[in-house]
């Protein structure tokens, strides 16, 4: 079975309790599948729940209602309603998300944040560090910054941090949120190639891509989140 | 990993006279999970904490640990020398102040010793390597292994509690506010620390916080508290950033960001 | 129990007969359980607490009168605290004294075990300032019971740890905690740990009273009594490397006395029946180099 990545009726609402219990409706039975290999792309304006869905595939959102089904290393499982420590093992291994912020602890030097994911996926704490320093190689953080930690770096520094946490690890699944968004022309090609890669290798991407050039050359395909809601 | 709980907690109610700090509490840790126990002063965290470790009978309810040997023991159903015993062993407790884990009166070496004398060794040599191994772990000058912890900073202090916790290496490990008290630069080091230590050693461990940051560096899973009662439990990204119920939504709305 | 010899006024011994009965059955209990802390209704006594009053009482419930009672405080019998409890018992009991250890059947005792090794029949009656060995540790009474209950001893070799770790050997050098028949931590009172290893398989039948502390145990005869210690630093006890000045013994304990003002010190038995024994052969027989 190869990697694939199915929402299934997904609706989502906010109830926000402390503002007069105003709802949310974000998302009104979302259906959606990236097969692997494929890259799809997320569209619509500010608002639309692009990042909600992104969310919900993780495991981050819990939705009201419908399935999020991950397929990867020979089994599907529904991230709606599977244990946190299922969930939590599925972001071990099958899915890497790409957040538009960098959290970390802080004072851990930025290798070691990326040699950590590496490590919670199953490499030896040598080939975890081998790896994230060529993956840093590839995003161009300088090799002086790798033993500081990414909190003092600038935005486009962390981002590419958080990227190259994720990209370390090869990923089945990948849900990348705008990943591009704070980095200049000459990084945002890395990253282009980066995800580029990823798809060849097979693995199903879902991201939200701001800036129409990187779509272009990474999304086989396009979907209209505000359309998405609607479809039944 | 083993698919079965290491703690599982049922229907747990404690009362204090006719004031109710837990009220039917259900609560499951898996091998290897940190579980962060939310909430605000007199939200009953504390006393389901004292009734979880052993250090306080509740007024109902189970506290089912699975001990190494795979049985189940009810915490409160087993003899007091059993529940001593799994205490200085398979469990640990770190408290908020570390004068309450240590004694000041003893050396820095003495501390992280006693759990291993208090399990039969009796080789000084052996002991005092295995105790300057884990000053190394937790990041304590070997050089200050015959120090008394008095002379120690609040932030070493807390890490020589945690060495001396670890030392007989601990199954499940209960905290009490670990960072509660220390500086902001210092609490860092300590959540890095506690983080590195329970993913080397695959420490299951409960830990109880007012701190939201803290519970989001820390744990797999959050609980959230209120008036005694679970008000929302789950994978804590899912709770922190989807708060579902009200309380755990005007507690995350409440946080300052920095 | 004749009360024919004392004096007007007194029950025989000091204590009337329902308090000895009460103490008896103490030190029967703690005859039982040996090392094990027997609380007892511990009196006045005609003289302030620290000096004996535990012993004492201890002494008064077993001493009749056909005993023969010896009283040493610091191995000597005629210091201040052993002359008064001698005359004490003399005067309320009307028994007979004795300065010589073989000729004792019960000795009651501060800080000091004779030289002359005990026999069967003989009674040690030691006082003690401070019954439990965990208290150093454990301030709680409740706590310290339940670690003795469930033989939770690490604690006692935390205290010897941190000597090794301070001073390169283990320096505690009386009070020194022992092991009692394999199951109880007992605090010998503070005997010079020279004094340890005569505790072991005594002939003798040792009792030990806290009179402050209103607590008593007992090692009964022929107990194994073991001085707690590490693999790699195993208990030891030390020898000065002077002779008594007296009697020339090389395997006895030695007090330093000072004897002149000029800062002037020899070191001499501190157990002076011992020594005087010695002294006394040592003229009969002065073949000795």
């Amino acid at each position: 079975m190869t990697a694939s990545l199915r929402l299934v009726d997904v609706s989502k609402t906010f109830v926000l309790h402390n503002q007069d219990g105003a709802v949310l409706r974000v998302l009104d039975r979302l259906s959606l599948e990236v097969e692997g290999g494929e890259c799809v792309a997320l569209v619509g304006p500010s608002g639309a729940g692009k990042s909600t869905v992104l969310r919900i595939a993780c495991g981050n959102y819990a939705p009201d209602w419908g399935r999020v089904l991950v397929a990867a290393g020979g089994r599907a499982t529904d991230i709606a309603c599977a244990p946190p420590r299922a969930v939590l093992a599925l972001r071990r291994q099958a899915i890497g998300h790409v957040s538009q912020f960098l959290r970390v602890i802080p004072r851990v030097p930025a290798i070691e944040v990326v040699a950590e994911a590496a490590r919670l996926a199953g490499s030896s704490p040598d080939d975890a560090h081998a790896r994230a320093g060529e993956m840093l190689d590839i995003l161009r953080i300088p090799r002086r910054l790798w033993s500081l930690s990414p909190t003092t770096f600038s935005g486009g520094e962390q981002q590419r941090v958080n990227i190259a946490r994720t990209m370390v690890v090869p990923f089945p699944i990948l849900l990348l949120d705008e990943p591009t968004a704070s980095l200049d022309a000459e990084n945002r090609a890395v990253v282009v190639d980066l995800i580029r890669d990823a798809c060849r290798r097979g693995a199903a991407v879902l991201g939200i891509f701001h800036d129409a050039d990187v779509r272009a050359a990474v999304a086989t395909r396009e979907v209209a989140c505000a359309t998405l809601s609607r479809a039944a | 990993m083993t698919e079965a709980p290491l703690l599982r907690v049922r229907g747990l109610s404690h009362a204090y006279g006719s004031r109710i700090a837990c009220s039917a509490v259900d609560v499951e840790v898996w091998p290897g999970e940190v579980l962060a126990i939310v909430g605000e002063s007199g939200s009953g965290k504390s006393t389901l904490l004292n009734c979880i470790s052993g250090r306080m009978r509740p007024g109902a309810g189970e506290v089912l640990y699975r001990a190494k040997d795979g049985r189940e023991v009810d915490l409160w159903q087993a003899s007091d020398a059993q529940r001593r015993l799994l205490a200085r062993t398979e469990l640990g407790m770190v408290h908020q102040n570390p004068r309450d884990g240590l004694r000041l009166g003893v050396s820095a070496g003495g501390n992280v010793g006693e759990r291993l004398m208090a399990v039969g060794a009796r080789n000084y040599g052996a002991i005092r390597a295995t105790a300057a191994e884990w000053l190394a772990r937790v990041e304590i000058d070997v050089g200050r292994i015959d120090d008394l912890p008095r002379t120690f900073s609040g932030g070493m202090q807390q890490r020589l509690q945690i060495a001396r916790v670890l030392v007989s290496r601990p199954r499940l490990v209960f905290l009490d506010e670990p960072t509660g008290g220390l500086d902001v630069s210092v609490q860092a080091r300590l959540l890095d620390l506690l983080r590195s230590l329970s993913r080397d050693l695959g420490l299951a461990s409960i830990i109880v916080t007012h701190d939201l940051a803290v519970a989001r560096l820390l744990a797999h899973r959050i609980c959230v508290m209120r008036g005694g009662e679970v008000v929302e439990d789950g994978l804590t990204d899912r709770v922190l950033d989807d708060p579902r119920h009200p309380y755990t939504q005007l507690l995350v709305s409440s946080v300052l960001p920095p | 129990m004749t009360t024919a010899t004392a004096p007007a006024g007194y029950n025989f011994a000091y204590l009337d007969e329902g308090t000895k009965r009460m103490i008896r059955r103490a030190i029967l209990k703690a005859i039982a359980i040996p090392g094990y802390q027997v609380p007892f209704g511990s009196r006045e006594m005609p003289l302030a607490y620290g000096w004996g009053t535990g012993g004492m009482q201890v002494t008064a419930a077993v001493i009749g009168a056909s005993d023969r009672l010896k009283v040493i405080d610091q191995g000597a019998d005629d210091t201040t605290n052993a002359v008064s409890i001698r005359r004490f018992f003399a005067r309320t009991a009307g028994v007979a004294t004795t300065e010589r250890t073989a000729e004792a059947t019960i000795i009651q005792t501060r800080h000091r075990i004779p030289e002359r090794p005990l026999r069967e029949g003989q009674v040690l009656v030691y006082q003690v300032p401070m019954p439990e060995p965990l208290r150093f540790i454990e301030p709680r009474e409740s706590e310290t019971r339940k670690m003795h209950a469930l033989v939770e001893y690490g604690a006692m070799h935390v205290r010897l740890y941190e000597d090794i770790a301070a001073h390169g050997r283990i320096t505690t050098a009386y009070g020194y905690p022992v092991l009692v028949n394999g199951r109880y931590v007992m605090s010998p009172s503070p005997i010079p740990k020279f004094d340890n290893p005569k505790m072991d398989m005594m002939p003798a039948l040792q009792l030990f009273g806290a009179g402050r502390e209103k607590r008593i145990y007992a090692v009964p005869p022929y107990t194994p009594v073991r001085s707690l210690d590490f693999d790699d630093h195993p208990f030891a006890i030390e020898r000065g490397d002077q002779p008594c000045a007296l009697c020339g013994s090389t395997d006895t304990y030695l007090d330093e006395v000072v004897v002149d003002d000029r800062g002037g010190r020899v070191f001499v038995c501190s157990d002076s029946d011992h020594c005087g024994e010695r002294q006394e052969a040592g003229r009969a027989a002065p073949a000795r180099a």
